[in-house]
This record gives structure tokens, C-alpha cells and sequence, in this order.
């Protein structure tokens, strides 16, 4: 029995030409809320089809709640809550028939317990059960999905762009919620591309591009790995700010000074910047945008200028297919 | 910019004061849209219409040849799966093709018309993409003109279709009744495309809505039907269906135009209406505002039998109603075939009706006829699983802990359940129909037992579409086709004389005509076991491969 809750190794997964996931790795601890970024199509959606046995990858391992999630399907989601990437319900029943129909097949929670969660959940996310799906604008039919996800007593919980088409009220009761499962030490696998949600809820972060993770780890070790921004007021000028090892970008405008530092060169900037009589000094750490945009922007914008140009071009084509071949 | 503007303003105020704006435009996309699906109708109508006068040619050479196919006439369930019997004293061929192949042409034309329709308006409705088109600059009435007009185009192809295949297929048809034919049959497309418009005002559904206008399509053939059987030159009954104004023509032996203009009339009217009642609702509703339902679950609905059950039911009624429906009017024509045996002795000869039980041996054929239809319930009620996974509802419920295999086993006891039941009321459907027309009420048991020879083939039907489904998603739809082809040799058959082999190939073949038969046990036990096997395999492919969504 492993620690991870979800762990994947080299997971490979075509659709035809297409290579939807390309040697893809992630791990997730017991109690961790974990957040899955990428752009629509990168993959995050074939993964958490592969990590519910829905598909079969071709080759890698996975683990889910220690086991297999093609063989042992059933028994995995005897202890899971998911909500779909874009959930489709039955147009011709209502909310409250299909938030018991994927509920109570469930059969983990105890009965009682179960209503009154649901009970609970209609109420804070002000849906009315008694509306047929069909009727049901798009927000409130993902708001279905979530209390189906939510009412579940589930051990671990994958939510594949659960806020799409939520209002900023109920993004915040969804939050909430989310919360409150983690403080029940539950597990929570967020895909997402809304930065500010996985930024506020997630303790680590999995990027996917190209159907592979090209970064992971706490918010905290990601940043380390990137450079913070630094504003100052230098009344005497940068003086030898620019020279100093670690520090990039350094633009100098009446008296204020901005620039990017390598955080292991933050104590010596520091030090030079007090030697300069700084008035006063904001040190920003990079947003998860910035961290985000820094796999995806160069995308368009540096990858030409690669280090091997003709494997990137490679890779690019290969993960344009892919994006391609994971939207159907 | 100014220009732009300019521009956009008036395309804006185009749509607002045009209610047909944009009318071209729509109908071009829609045309791209089915230009294979056009094709392939037209293809398949001319096809057949084609191979039929080169089969035909070779089975009536001669002159006494056509006189015994006119003498076939006189059987009711000929006359009920053709058409009227016109100038049957001296026999023509092209009486003899328009009498074989008008209806089917005709019931091609309407099906096609009746599914273009509903998915260029309620489908398109249900899904969405309408309210996004209305948005543009497009006039009220557009798409629905635009998808009216994408049908008659469609219809037009199809009539020439016929029109084409009457003329070159060696048979020198006169060339005015030839293009009689083509005209009835692209405005008998129209006509049901009318019907399908106003069906679409009413439901919500697409499917609803093609399930309402098909079953008018299944009544009218029937109200045709019975009408000739009451005159085989057309009784008042005939003439309340559509399929009869084009049969009325009297193709190839005495064209008259005039029963046309009913079609054209009644296509007119119903286009009104639809339009009128398009005026009175809202988009993407119905003409009756949605109720509330229930704020949970029924314990019955929860379970893998009682989903399947809730999302299969409204399929099993429609089927059910309609085939009972039909089941009584077919047993009902029974009664009125004692005199016909008296009339014709060498009627033996042609077809394989034993005449000194003449009762018996119609009502055993009618119940083949009658099984196709469970057979059709069970491989649409097979496929809706396919749909449902299309739309990630499969999914939806497996990762709540309900395995494939469950899942499965759950939706196909409902259909199973259903295709029994189905059999059943069919049998005796059949049963009280033979005995209003003969006074005996055994013949309800009798036959109600006696449909149950079917269940085999049936199962197999089904069970090709589940392996298809499981093994072969991509492929399921042709699950269609053995059904179709069964039902082909199964009405025509006989009358084309198709080679030994090629009608082998349907269950139906191999299930003995009870009651008149005796119940032979070996070849249906061979079809269940074929059909378990299938449908072991299809359960073995849905548990191993890939989810679709």
C-alpha cells in the first residue's frame, strides 16, 4: 500500500495519430488538494479518463487509492466523487432525480447523513431540484454535477473544470466546500485553467503541455524555481543594481528601479539596495500566471529560439495533435 | 469603420424588417451540410428502383406470367405491402412496377422527408445552434424556410431519382407516367415534411418530435392499406392517406395528375400551420410550458434496471402502440379471405399459402411481419446505450460504482423485458383482430403463444447490435442492417425472387410460420445460443475497451 492517493508513471495514450498523453507522471498525496493545470486539450481530461478506468493507456502505470484503475474500476469508485469535464445529464430528468441517481448508486454514505448534505448543498448552491435538466441554464446544470461530487462521501474527489460556467457567488461556495474537504483530510484532484482558483486552494501544482507534466510541486518550490519582482525607490539611482549576479530586466525611471532577481540572490540585492539608501522596497513572488504563462507563452513566442530547434518543432506538432485529438 | 458600421447596421435592420433575411445563405449551409446525405437517398431510391425493373424483367417475361402476378392481387396482404390493383384484366408491366414499387418509394421519400426536417428545425432547436444562428442577422422565418426548402430540394433530387430509374431501366416505360412517379413521390416527401414541421411545433424534442411524424407516416400506410384492401381500387379509407393520392395516379395505365394536387394542398396547409404555430411559442420551447417534476428520485430509478427503464420507456410504448396497432388491423383483414379461396384455386401455386386453412396461413405470415417491428425496438433501444455513452451519461453512472458489466446487463433486461412483452401484445394484437373477423377467440391465445417463436430471432437481432456496440462502437449502426435486409426478403422476397442464399441470411427464414407450422425446435435454439453468444461477446468488448466519453 502506497501513500499517494493518485499516482501515475509514464502514461502514454493515443487516439490514433493522436498522442493525447505522452509519458505523462503525476503524484498525489492522502489529503492534498492538488491542482491539474493546462490549456483546453493538453491532456488533463484523458488523464483523469485513465485514472477512472474509462480508458485503457497504452502504456505506464497508474495507481489510484492503490489500485489499478483498469482492473479494479468498480471498487475505485466505490470511493471516488467526479464531476466531467463537460457534464452532459439527462435532459428529461430533473436535478434532484439525477443528484439522486448519482448519489445513492453510490451506496458509501449513510442514508441519513446523505440527505441532509444534500439537503445542504441544494440550499447553498440555490438550486431548484424540482426543474427537469433540460430547463436548466448551463451554470446550474454544472451546479447539479457539483452537489452530485459534493453530496458524495468519497475518499478522493476529481473535478475536471468544475467552476466552468459558475458566477463569482458560487466559485466562492464552491471554494468553501472545497475547503471544508480538505480540512476532512479528502483528497481533491482540480483540473483547471482558472489560475486564481487553483492558486487559492491548491497545495501543489501539476502543469500538463503536449499530454506531458513539464512542471510539479508545491506553489512555494515552483516559485523558487522562478525569479520574484522587485520595485524599489533608489533616490541615488541603481548604481551597480544592474551588475549584481541574479538579477534581469532591471529598467531605472526617476528615482524607482524594477527588476526580476533570482530568489537565491535576494540577500544580496537586498543588502546592495540598502547600501544604495533604498526608501522603499516591494518584493513580489511570480503569480501562478506568470509561472503558467512562463510554459505556455514561450510556446508561441521563445520556443523558436530552443536550444534543439528541430525536437521542439517536433514536440509542438506532436502537442497540437494532441490538443486536438483530447477535445473530442 | 464607418463603412463597417455601415454595413452592419443595415445587414442588422435587414433581419428585423426581412423576416425572410438571410433566407439563401441559411438554405446553402444547410444544403453542404446534407449534400451526402441527399445523395445517398437518391442514390439508394434510383438503385432501386433501377434493379427492380432489370429483376422484374427477368422474373415476368411473358404475358401469362403478368397475369399471374395480377392474380396475386387478390391476396389482402399483397394488396396491403403494394398498392391498389389497377388494370389488372390486362395486366401491363408498368402497372406491375408501379404497383410493386410506388409505396416503397413513396414510404423511402417520407422517411427521408420526415428525418431532414426535424433535425433542420427541433433538433437544431434542442441543441442550441439555432438560438446561435438567430443571433446573426437572420430573419425570423429563415431557417425554418431554409430547412423546408433544403427538403424540397432533397425531394425534387429523390423524384428525379425515381423518374431516372423508371426510364433506364431497359423496361421503355412511357415517359409522362415515369415522370408522374418522380413528381407523386417528391411531393408525398413533402407532404410528411409538412406533418414532421407541425410535429416539430409541438414537441421539444427532436426525437419526439421524428417519433410523432413517423408514426402518422406508419398510420397513413396503414389507413392506405386497408383501404385498398376494402376496394383494391381505392375505398374512402385509402384516400384519407397520402400514399394513396400518388398511387391514384394509376401509373402506366390511365395517368391522371389531378390526386397531385391534394398532395400539393395538403403540403401547403400543413406548412401554414407550422408557421402559424411557430408564431405562438418561444424558441427552444414547446406549445405546453414546462411542469415541475419531482426534487428526488424514485427508489425504482436508481438502480442500473430502473434507469434503463426511465430512459427506454417512452421507445417501448411508441413501439408497442404501434405495432399492437398495426396487429389488430392486419389479423382484422383475416376474415375476408375465406371467399378469396373459393375465387382464385391457383393461388396455391404462387404463393406459399396452404388455402384450406387460408385463415391460418395469414395470420402466421402477418406475425412475421408484425416481429419487425420488436425487432426494430430492440436494436434502436441497444443503440440508445450507444447515445448515452456518446453523451458521457455512461460514464456518469459507472463511476458510481456500477461496473460495465452491470450497467449492461441492466439496460438489456429492460429491452429484453420489453421485446417480450412487445411479442406478446403483437400475439395478441394479432389474435383479437382474427377473431373479430372470424368469432373465435381461441385465436388470441394462439397466436399470443405462437408469437413467442419469434423470440430467437429477435434476440439475435438484438444481439448483433450489442457485439457491434461492445466489440465495434464505431460500427453500431449497422446493427441496422440485418433487420433491414430480414425485412426486405421478408416483404419482397417472394416477389423478387431473390436467390436461395441471400434470403438464407435472415432469422426469419428460420423461424417456422406458426401457427400453421409446427414448432421445429432446432433451428431457434441454434439462433438463441448464436444470439448468446453475441451477446457474450459484446459484453466482454464494453467491459475491455476504451469509454467513449
Amino acid at each position: 500500500m502506497t501513500d499517494l492517493a493518485i499516482e501515475a508513471r509514464d502514461l502514454v495514450k493515443t487516439f490514433g495519430t493522436t498522442r493525447a498523453l505522452d509519458g505523462f507522471t503525476l503524484s498525489v498525496e492522502h489529503g492534498q488538494v492538488a491542482g491539474f493545470l493546462g490549456p483546453n486539450g493538453a491532456g488533463k481530461s484523458t488523464t483523469i479518463r485513465v485514472l477512472l478506468g474509462m480508458l485503457r493507456a497504452d502504456s505506464g502505470t497508474a495507481r489510484v487509492l492503490g489500485l489499478d484503475p483498469w482492473a479494479d474500476a468498480v471498487a475505485i469508485h466505490r470511493r471516488i466523487a467526479y464531476v466531467a469535464g463537460d457534464t452532459n445529464l439527462w435532459p428529461n430528468l430533473t436535478g434532484g432525480e439525477v443528484i439522486d441517481l448519482l448519489t445513492r448508486i453510490h451506496g458509501g454514505a449513510r442514508e441519513r447523513a446523505r440527505a441532509a448534505r444534500r439537503a445542504e448543498l441544494i440550499e447553498r448552491f440555490e438550486l431548484d431540484p424540482t426543474k427537469k435538466v433540460r430547463t436548466y441554464s448551463k451554470g446550474n446544470r454544472q451546479k447539479v454535477a457539483l452537489v452530485c461530487a459534493l453530496a458524495s462521501d468519497a475518499e478522493l474527489y476529481l473535478l475536471d473544470e468544475p467552476t466552468a460556467g459558475l458566477d463569482p457567488l458560487m466559485e466562492a461556495v464552491f471554494t468553501d466546500e472545497v475547503r471544508r474537504l480538505r480540512d476532512a483530510g479528502r483528497t481533491v484532484l482540480l483540473s483547471s485553467h482558472i489560475l486564481a482558483e487553483v492558486e487559492k486552494l491548491c497545495d501543489t501544482v501539476t502543469i500538463i503541455r503536449a499530454g506531458r507534466a513539464v512542471e510539479s510541486g508545491t506553489l512555494a518550490q515552483l516559485r523558487h524555481l522562478t525569479r520574484s519582482t522587485v520595485t524599489a525607490a533608489v533616490p541615488a539611482g541603481p548604481g551597480r543594481l544592474a551588475a549584481l549576479p541574479g538579477v534581469h530586466d532591471l529598467v531605472a525611471d526617476d528615482g524607482r528601479v524594477r527588476f526580476d532577481v533570482d530568489d537565491a540572490h535576494v540577500a544580496e540585492v537586498l543588502r546592495a539596495l540598502a547600501d544604495a539608501g533604498v526608501a522603499n522596497v516591494t518584493i513580489t513572488p511570480p503569480s501562478l500566471e506568470e509561472l503558467f504563462l512562463r510554459h505556455y507563452g514561450d510556446d508561441v513566442v521563445a520556443a523558436a529560439a530552443g536550444r534543439d530547434d528541430a525536437a521542439d518543432a517536433g514536440a509542438r506538432g506532436a502537442g497540437r495533435r494532441a490538443r486536438r485529438g483530447a477535445g473530442r | 469603420m464607418t463603412t463597417t458600421l455601415r454595413e452592419a447596421t443595415v445587414a442588422l435592420s435587414d433581419g428585423a424588417h426581412r423576416p425572410w433575411a438571410r433566407t439563401a445563405a441559411l438554405l446553402r449551409l444547410y444544403l453542404r451540410l446534407d449534400r451526402v446525405r441527399i445523395a445517398v437517398w437518391a442514390l439508394a431510391v434510383y438503385g432501386t428502383v433501377a434493379g427492380s425493373i432489370a429483376t422484374l424483367l427477368e422474373t415476368y417475361p411473358t404475358q401469362e406470367s403478368l397475369q399471374a402476378r395480377a392474380a396475386l392481387l387478390s391476396n389482402p396482404s399483397a394488396v396491403m405491402m403494394t398498392g391498389p390493383a389497377f388494370g389488372r384484366e390486362h395486366y401491363t408491366f408498368g402497372a406491375m412496377v408501379a404497383n410493386e414499387l410506388s409505396l416503397w418509394v413513396l414510404v423511402a421519400a417520407a422517411i427521408m422527408s420526415v428525418l431532414l426536417v426535424v433535425r433542420h428545425t427541433r433538433a437544431e432547436e434542442e441543441a442550441g445552434r439555432l438560438e446561435v444562428v438567430r443571433a446573426l442577422p437572420v430573419g425570423r422565418f429563415a431557417p425554418p424556410t431554409a430547412a423546408f426548402a433544403t427538403v424540397a430540394v432533397a425531394n425534387v433530387v429523390v423524384g428525379a431519382a425515381v423518374t431516372a430509374g423508371l426510364l433506364s431501366g431497359g423496361a421503355d416505360l412511357a415517359v409522362a407516367d415515369s415522370a408522374a412517379f418522380g413528381v407523386g413521390t417528391a411531393l408525398t416527401g413533402l407532404v410528411f415534411a409538412a406533418v414532421a414541421a407541425v410535429a416539430a411545433q409541438l414537441t421539444e424534442h427532436g426525437r419526439a418530435a421524428s417519433g410523432a411524424a413517423l408514426a402518422v407516416v406508419g398510420a397513413t400506410f396503414l389507413t392506405r392499406g386497408i383501404g385498398d384492401v376494402i376496394d383494391p381500387l381505392g375505398s374512402p379509407l385509402s384516400w384519407t392517406s397520402p400514399f394513396a393520392w400518388a398511387q391514384q395516379t394509376r401509373l402506366y395505365v390511365d395517368l391522371r395528375w389531378w390526386p397531385l394536387v391534394l398532395s400539393a394542398v395538403a403540403a401547403a396547409a400543413l406548412g401554414a400551420l407550422a408557421v402559424g404555430l411557430a408564431q405562438r411559442r418561444d424558441l427552444g420551447a414547446g406549445l405546453r410550458a414546462p411542469r415541475p417534476g419531482p426534487a428526488g428520485a424514485a427508489p425504482a430509478l436508481l438502480g442500473p434496471v430502473g434507469l434503463a427503464w426511465r430512459l427506454l420507456r417512452g421507445l417501448f410504448w411508441g413501439w408497442a402502440a404501434g405495432t399492437t396497432l398495426f396487429a389488430v388491423a392486419f389479423g382484422a383483414m383475416a376474415n375476408s379471405l375465406e371467399d378469396f379461396a373459393e375465387e382464385l384455386p391457383d393461388l396455391g401455386d404462387l404463393f406459399q399459402i396452404d388455402l384450406t386453412d387460408l385463415t391460418n396461413a395469414f395470420a402466421s405470415v402477418v406475425l412475421a411481419f408484425l416481429v419487425v417491428g420488436v425487432a426494430c425496438f430492440v436494436v434502436a433501444a441497444v443503440l440508445r446505450l450507444r447515445a448515452e455513452e456518446g453523451q458521457g451519461r455512461v460514464a456518469a453512472v459507472v463511476v458510481t460504482g456500477t461496473s460495465r458489466p452491470r450497467l449492461l446487463a441492466g439496460w438489456l433486461a429492460v429491452v429484453a423485458g420489453g421485446a417480450v412483452v412487445m411479442t406478446v401484445l403483437v400475439g395478441l394484437g394479432a389474435g383479437v383482430g382474427v377473431w373479430s373477423g372470424s368469432g373465435d377467440p381461441a385465436w388470441v391465445g394462439r397466436m399470443a403463444v405462437a408469437a413467442l417463436a419469434y423470440l430467437p430471432a429477435v434476440a439475435l437481432f438484438g444481439a448483433v447490435a450489442v457485439a457491434l456496440a461492445g466489440l465495434a462502437p464505431g460500427a453500431a449502426p449497422w446493427a441496422w442492417l440485418p433487420v433491414g435486409w430480414s425485412a426486405f426478403v421478408l416483404f419482397l422476397g417472394g416477389l423478387l425472387d431473390l436467390p436461395e442464399w441471400t434470403r438464407e441470411v435472415s432469422p426469419f427464414e428460420h423461424t417456422p410460420l406458426v401457427p400453421q407450422e409446427a414448432l421445429a425446435a432446432g433451428p431457434l435454439v441454434v439462433m438463441g445460443l448464436t444470439a448468446a453468444a453475441l451477446v457474450a461477446a459484446g459484453f466482454v468488448g464494453f467491459t475491455r475497451r476504451d469509454l467513449e466519453r
